[in-house]
């Protein structure tokens, strides 16, 4: 067994045989001709029937991957028509009296090295263009056409490099990724990997030897691992599995409601911890997002992030979301999640400790900056602010108080913010006893089940020599769970769960029993979770 | 002789499948015409050309036109311009 390590496209897995690519690259030869304009005439003809073929290969690539891809073989076609690249060919011919392959040749590298040495990864990228539309006149001139449909059976892809012709023209239902050495990911066979959903690893050190060895993918953490031992083997291709029944699932589930068979809808939102994410909750379907962590523009930085850099992050994603609802809970380190600039001492017990909004009430601007940033993404689409670690009723008093000041500065100074309903996170026993007081303040509840079983059960989730007794289904921790839904449902709020338990597909049914009316989960879990809504009833 | 100038939007500049447009498009009228950017200038109609320019998003250009046709020529160009770049 060994470990390559590579860029990461796409972050799939893909496990098979490896095939190692070659293009079938015949020796170009400079020979001297004794009729320049019969090889001009030859250059036309076949530069003709490259045009034709990338129109093919624009219909296959419509129907394949859509237009927005497709286009970049009508973006070939015009390269071929390119005066001045035609100006070269036609020139070298002439003037120095020699064979059509070998005047599209040094054209093409020509100009591929132009791009090359540009300073902007996106024309650099186009040297790849040039080389593969030459190469394609080439292979007609010399009548040796390399034929990328050589997938007999289902397998990786290793080559040097790799054209978006050739991408395209191989049988998407045998390719199961591919791993090459040069490329970039702004490349467009890149691009088409993404949009066939195809796990692809770029500058990897490539091996000719490799062929028809086992190899696995793993593009969430870029790397290859060549002959894999049986259980490295067997646990990706367990995770492949999973993989390929979200996706039967994606298929069949897209688009549907979040509804019980007896017509109770329940908010299916997904947890995110950065902007990236957006794309993984709008690929599941998600219907919002339950729980934005803040954190991350935080942790990320090497100083406070100011309220023009919170709020762009937080425009983005609700435009993203397009009117859908985020949630977003305001910054939540302390405990396991320390920053260095926070300058916090060191404690005896962190997880009880000054974290979450005991920093942001004692440390009032960091609070706001976050805060106005919120209100002013909020003009945007549909947010909602969430606070973790409260306590009392006081706290709530106080945020609110905080929240009515930065609007009315908004206001003041003209600056456009949206309706914005607050939230608690319930996680602590405490919040939990008094769910019914903190009801009347707040729009909504979001049970954080990882921090309220700790509190609850009295075990750090961090010592994993207690993992044994850390039962995540102890009824202390479901009583408490049906207690704050019927607190919130007397005052008429909504309630719903955040935390891990939230995507424990035992438990979907049990919390809609319970009356839940949210779960927020990894985006991957969606859609396992809307199947099972649908085929059960609320009541 | 016209002339306009205009500040590249598009997130990755006049990348390829625009500049292959804009090079049909200016193939259709007699005029010269030529763009510069970046103190470097090329004919409007050469693809590779243009591109090897490298003009990026918020890099301001000036089209010219030179010709009989110079009036439509840069009035079509300039919707080209405004429209997709």
């Amino acid at each position: 067994m060994r470990q390559y390590s590579g860029k990461s496209i796409l972050s799939g897995i893909a496990a098979g045989k490896i095939l190692f690519y070659e293009k079938s690259q015949s020796q170009i030869k400079r020979l001297k001709v004794e009729n320049p304009e019969a090889e001009i005439n030859r250059y036309e003809e076949a530069k003709k029937k490259a045009v034709e073929q990338l129109k093919e290969l624009y219909d296959k690539a419509l129907v394949d991957v859509g237009e927005t891809n497709a286009m970049i073989f009508d973006v070939h076609a015009m390269m071929l028509e390119d005066a001045d690249y035609n100006d070269s060919v036609y020139n070298i011919i002439t003037n120095e009296g020699v064979n059509a392959e070998f005047a599209v040749a040094t054209t093409g590298d020509n100009f591929s090295a132009m791009f090359a040495q540009m300073d902007d990864e996106y024309f650099k990228a186009r040297a790849m263009d040039v080389k593969d539309i030459s190469e394609r006149v080439i292979a007609i001139l010399t009548g040796n056409t390399s034929d990328p449909n050589i997938l007999s059976e289902p397998a990786i892809i290793v080559a040097k490099d790799l054209a978006p012709s050739e991408t395209v023209q191989m049988d998407k239902s045998k390719l199961l990724g591919f791993v090459t050495k040069l490329g970039s990911s702004n490349s467009h066979t890149a691009i088409l990997a993404r949009t066939m959903n195809i796990p692809a690893l770029i500058g990897v050190d490539i091996d000719r030897e490799w062929n028809g060895k086992i190899a696995i993918i793993d593009g969430r953490q870029g790397i290859l691992i060549v002959e894999p031992d049986e259980e490295t083997l067997n646990k990706y291709k367990l995770e492949i599995d999973k993989e390929e029944e979200s996706k039967r699932l994606l298929a069949n589930l897209k688009g549907l409601k979040d509804e019980t068979l007896d017509g109770k809808h329940i908010k299916l939102y997904a947890n995110i911890g950065s902007v990236a994410d957006v794309a993984n909750v709008l690929a599941n379907d998600g219907a919002g997002i339950g729980l934005f962590r803040s954190e991350f523009l935080y942790l990320e930085k090497k100083d406070y992030p100011t309220e023009e850099e919170q709020f762009q992050v937080y425009k983005t994603v609700v435009q993203n979301m397009a009117g859908r609802q985020v949630v977003i809970r305001t910054l939540d380190i302390g405990a396991d999640k320390q920053v260095d600039y926070f300058d916090i001492d060191k404690e005896e017990n962190p997880a009880m400790g000054y974290r979450a909004i005991r920093i942001c009430l004692d440390r009032i601007d960091i609070f706001k900056a976050q805060l106005r940033a919120i209100y002013r993404a909020s003009a945007f689409g549909s947010v909602a602010i969430m606070f973790p670690m409260i306590i009392s009723v006081d706290e709530i008093v106080e945020i609110k108080k905080i929240c009515d000041e930065i609007k009315k500065e908004l206001l003041t100074s003209g600056i456009a913010f949206g309706e914005v309903p607050l939230g608690v996170m319930i996680e602590t026993p405490a919040a939990v006893m008094i769910s019914d007081l903190l009801a009347k303040e707040v729009d909504f509840f979001s049970i954080g089940t990882n921090d309220l079983t700790q509190y609850t059960l009295a075990i750090d989730r961090q010592n994993s020599k207690l993992d044994n007794i850390y039962d995540s289904h102890h009824p202390a921790v479901l009583r408490m769970i049906q207690m704050v839904i019927d607190n919130g449902h007397k005052e008429g709020i909504w309630v719903g769960i955040c935390g891990e338990l939230g995507a424990d597909t035992t438990l979907t049914e049990t919390f809609i029993k319970m009356g839940i009316d949210e779960l927020s989960v990894s985006p991957s879990y969606i859609l396992p979770i809307r199947k099972i809504i649908r085929d059960i009833k609320a009541n | 002789m016209k002339e306009f100038k205009y500040v590249i939007t598009d997130e990755i500049g006049i990348h390829a499948r625009p500049a292959g447009l804009l090079a049909k498009e200016a193939k259709a009228f007699t005029s010269n015409i030529t763009i510069e950017a970046n103190g470097k200038n090329a004919d409007i109609t050469r693809l590779m050309a243009v591109m090897g320019l490298g003009i990026k998003k918020g890099s301001e250009i000036v089209v010219k036109a030179e010709g009989e046709d110079e009036d439509a020529a840069i009035k079509k160009i300039k919707e080209f311009f405004e429209a997709n770049l």
